[in-house]
């Protein structure tokens, strides 16, 4: 116990920076208490795939030496998971991939450049759906992760590992990524704040792809305050993603404050969908009414009548820009490559048969088909002129409202093994998440209650490059409730 | 929209995905039965709508012509399955 009265694995970043700060703890002390953790939990939610413990010591260490000379950042020698889709330089990056099972990159991503720019603590690399595609975790070609809250739930997906490693309290907090709800779902599932941000707010250099136009990088942590500081290091311009964009960067903790007096929230309609659970529903009401006390105008039954249309588009959109980023594995550069072929085309089509595992498989698949001659009209021009519509929907609900507020997913956490077999339920999870990536607005998902003990995610959308109004909602509310703070028992 | 056994094996091959044939059947039916929901879209009128590839409304993005620096070869070729001189090697591609 320390003078926060947490265990120090329990802490926030907010928490531990001011221990740290005032030389009430050291990295090293902090580090070891989560390794510790790890070690002691690990085995059962299976969150991790590479635990670099002795690396992870030495930065630690690294740490203390610059906190000692009066040097400190909000990150410095604060551990951190990182999913494995993002490049660690001389760290394996495995995309939870047999294909990738012994890739090593040569250079760390943009944003792991910038936490180690504040001396952050790497722990390792997080387990996830094989190339960020499902959203149980399943689809990982080692193993499932499990849901700290029950062990038989999937902790959702893609970024299943990083959100039950936080829920479980094996790192400080971790980075995700979210292309169709990787981050929010999941986060919703396993009671934790997960933000994606606007697109191009955040550089996806160093992220392995999966749909360019659609893919963002944000962070998995324990509480609204943490995720803002975690915004403040990552977004900003970087000249090796172009579509990343130059608007200066906020500082995200000065709006985090507790009143909503004067904004005007949006209820849509049809993100309480049919067949949604009716407790889930519930909590979602009651938070609504929270909202409403701490001041903000309410506004029931706003309309955004495309949302019906977006799984399908999206479920052309992704898969064809998967399919095209997903060639680059032809068993030639990197990764696993099947010798025994009779020429080079049979080489490249053997690697990708025994590399790739059946969902990213029947991804290409579809993808290729949306893209492949007499079709493309049909399918992949028509989605993307959905797309159109769907984006002008949430423009024009901007005009009127500084935010919308859902659920994160119609259900809480399903168990393992239930959806495998029908990817279209699988799908649907997704539902609620996927047409904010669509119209590339930024969203975040924070724990509002529980179902049954299992948690229960209120996911809060505002316009294009306005997190500040996405942490203002998220932290009065978070200040108002104590959900965040409720942990769960391993 | 049924997708036949031909049908799925040539998509693999545009796509150079090899293909069990246990592998064939089963994408013939789950690919019939997602594009069958996809059909929802073409009850849409989008005429006259134009399409959006991208949502950060940006234009096209230069940069100097100017090299910097890059990779080192030894960097590059680290995780090379095959390599031979400096190079990636393949099977030989002509006769």
């Amino acid at each position: 116990m320390n003078r926060i009265g947490n265990k120090l694995y329990q802490l926030t970043i907010h928490d531990a920076h001011e221990l740290l700060k005032h030389r009430d703890i050291s990295s090293v002390e902090l580090t070891k208490s989560v390794l510790q953790h790890i070690a002691n939990v690990e085995q059962k939610t299976r969150a991790c795939i590479t635990i670099t413990k002795d690396a992870a010591l030495r930065k630690a260490e690294e740490a203390d030496n610059l906190i000692r000379t009066g040097n400190i950042n909000p990150l410095t020698g604060i551990p951190v998971l990182i999913k494995d889709v993002i490049c660690t330089k001389g760290i394996r990056t495995t995309c939870a991939s047999k294909i990738l099972q012994n890739f090593v990159p040569p250079y760390d991503a943009t944003v792991v450049e910038k936490l180690k720019a504040q001396k952050a603590v790497v722990l390792g690399k997080t387990n996830m759906d094989e190339f960020a595609m499902g959203s149980s975790t399943e689809n990982s070609a080692f193993f499932p992760t499990h849901n700290p809250w029950d062990l038989s739930c999937v902790p959702g997906g893609s970024s299943g590992g990083s959100t039950a490693a936080i829920a479980a309290d094996e790192a400080t907090y971790a980075l995700g990524s979210d292309t169709g709800g990787s981050i929010r779902q999941p986060a919703g599932f396993c009671g934790v704040t997960g933000l994606k941000p606007t697109y191009g707010r955040v550089s996806r250099y160093g992220l392995i792809a999966f749909a360019s136009s659609l893919d963002q990088i944000g962070p998995i942590t324990k509480d609204v305050t943490d995720s803002a500081i975690i915004l403040n290091t990552i977004a900003g311009y970087d000249t090796k993603d172009s579509t990343s964009v130059p608007y200066p960067v906020p500082d995200y903790t000065s709006y985090l404050t507790s009143k909503l007096k004067g904004l005007r929230l949006g209820i849509p309609q049809e993100y309480f969908v049919e067949g949604m659970n009716q407790e889930v529903k519930t909590v979602l009401e009651t938070a609504i009414n929270t909202l409403e006390q701490l001041g903000a105008e309410i506004h029931w039954g706003v309309s955004l009548p495309h949302t019906k249309h977006a799984l399908a588009a999206y479920y052309i959109l992704a898969p064809a820009e998967a399919s095209a980023n997903l060639s680059r594995y032809d068993g030639v550069k990197y990764g696993f490559s099947e010798q025994n072929a009779d020429n080079v085309i049979d080489m490249t089509r053997k690697t990708r048969q025994f590399g790739f595992g059946p969902e990213v498989k029947r991804r290409i698949m579809l993808g290729t088909y949306a893209l492949s001659a007499g079709y493309y009209d049909a399918y992949y021009l028509k989605a993307q002129k959905v797309r159109t519509l769907i984006k002008q929907e949430f423009d024009e609900a901007f005009q009127q409202y500084d935010a919308l507020i859902t659920p994160t997913s119609p259900t809480t956490a399903f168990k393992l093994g239930e959806k495998t077999d029908d990817p279209i339920q699988m799908y649907l999870s997704d539902v609620c998440t996927l047409p904010i990536n669509i119209a590339g607005v930024p969203a975040i998902s924070i724990p509002a209650g529980f179902v049954n003990n299992l948690p229960v995610g209120m996911q809060i959308i505002s316009k294009h490059f306005n997190e500040e109004t996405i942490f203002h909602i998220a932290y009065a509310y978070e200040q108002a409730t104590d959900w965040h703070q409720i942990k769960a028992t391993l | 929209m049924k997708l036949s056994h031909k049908q799925v094996k040539h998509i693999a091959w545009l796509a150079r995905l090899g293909l069990d044939e246990s592998e064939v059947d089963k994408f013939s039916y789950q690919l019939s039965n997602i594009l069958k929901n996809f059909e929802v879209l073409q009850q849409l009128d989008t005429s006259g709508v134009l399409p959006t590839t991208q949502s950060a409304s940006l234009s096209n993005v230069f940069r100097e012509d100017k090299a910097s620096e890059s990779l080192s070869k030894t960097d590059v070729l680290l995780n090379a399955p095959r390599q031979k001189e400096d190079c990636f090697e393949v099977q030989a591609i002509l006769e």
